[in-house]
């Protein structure tokens, strides 16, 4: 098989469709793992939010950390990242991603909670603006 | 001719490393290029998250996401595009199984799953602008309607995608071309999945915490 030196096509859950043929019933079953896991969490984070029987400051972290679950569980069982080595590109590139996407989303509202803070309006002028 | 398939067998059997083997199957590469498209959208939703997250309180005295927001709608919402992405990967096993039925069985059923989203969500647009909760009311519903809408035309172009690419499977057949196209939407479809879970984390969930 000169296919195997190859790296993996992402969202491919072999290289080969030989090999597709004899695992479909495997294959089946890892995305209804998926799916289950999928709806677990979410129901998870539907309960977390509307719940008191959890501190209420820490219902965002929570469901950010259940939001990343999932993200995890779609990535694994239904776009078949791994980290064998013919992954390599697939996961360094969607590394790359995350990196900037954190950098967007984090420096973006590090910087405008810092301007916030520091800008003040007089709460009258403040009205016109933001309702806080 | 005989020359060239001995030299073929000895490629089928020489074990070289990766670098050495030549350039990668037109498959592999256009799966990895999307791939990096695919990383590249993200990164570009991730610019309206931040511009919603940083405008989610600036309601200009109009409505606010606890008086907007509907949870059993985004539940529904969710489970159709999960399931819908289910399905999507149980079409993927159909056409590398080569079954055309199954394959157009599971595309219908993605494409209704992604239809009934659609749906969902143009409905609570309409409700939202009937009440007065237009784009044009303050920079928190610009901003929301900007990033929901964004996810939704992805979406209906997903659905314009697949009905294409269901044409192409009945007039073409299952060739390599088609093959790719078609690995190229299940990529699309999950990945729309994924924004999706942050969407109604970032703006259904934590939006309406006080």
């Amino acid at each position: 098989m000169t296919d195997a030196l190859y790296d993996r096509a992402p969202g491919e859950a072999s290289t080969s469709p030989e090999a597709e043929r004899t695992t479909m019933s495997t294959e089946f079953g890892i995305y209804t793992i998926g799916l289950v896991l999928a709806l677990l969490l979410t129901a998870i984070s539907f309960w977390v939010a509307n719940t008191s029987m959890i501190w209420a400051a820490g219902i965002p972290i929570g469901l950010v950390v259940l939001a990343i679950a999932q993200m995890g569980v779609h990535l694994v069982f239904f776009l078949h990242i791994t980290t064998a080595p013919d992954n390599t590109n697939n996961v360094l590139a969607l590394a790359f991603g995350v990196f900037i996407v954190i950098l967007v989303v984090a420096g973006s509202l590090w910087i405008t909670t810092n301007l916030n803070e520091n800008l003040m309006l007089s709460p009258e002028l403040m009205n016109l603006q933001m309702q806080r | 001719m005989n020359v060239a398939v001995a030299i073929h067998d000895v490629k089928q059997d020489a074990f070289a490393p990766a670098s050495e083997a030549g350039p990668a199957p037109k498959r592999i590469v256009a799966a990895f290029g999307f791939w990096i498209f695919l990383l590249s959208d993200i990164v570009m939703f991730s610019a309206l998250f931040a511009a919603y997250a940083v405008l989610s309180h600036a309601t200009a005295g109009g409505p606010t996401a606890v008086q907007l927001f509907s949870q059993t709608n985004v539940a529904v919402e969710t489970a159709c595009l999960l399931v819908s992405s289910y399905t999507c990967g149980i079409m993927s096993l159909a056409i590398n199984a080569r079954r055309r039925a199954a394959t157009y069985l599971y595309a219908l059923l993605t494409f209704l799953l992604g239809a009934a989203f659609l749906a969902l969500e143009v409905r609570e647009f309409a409700d939202m602008v009937a009440i007065g909760a237009a784009p044009q009311r303050s920079a928190f519903l610009s901003s929301f309607f900007t990033l929901v809408g964004c996810h939704g035309l992805h979406v209906a172009a997903g659905l314009v995608w697949l009905t294409v690419m269901m044409a192409q499977v009945a007039v073409l057949g299952f060739r390599a071309s088609v093959l790719r196209r078609l690995l190229c939407f299940a990529l699309f479809w999950h990945a729309l999945d994924i924004i999706w879970v942050w969407l109604f984390t970032a703006v259904y969930l934590i939006g309406v915490q006080s």
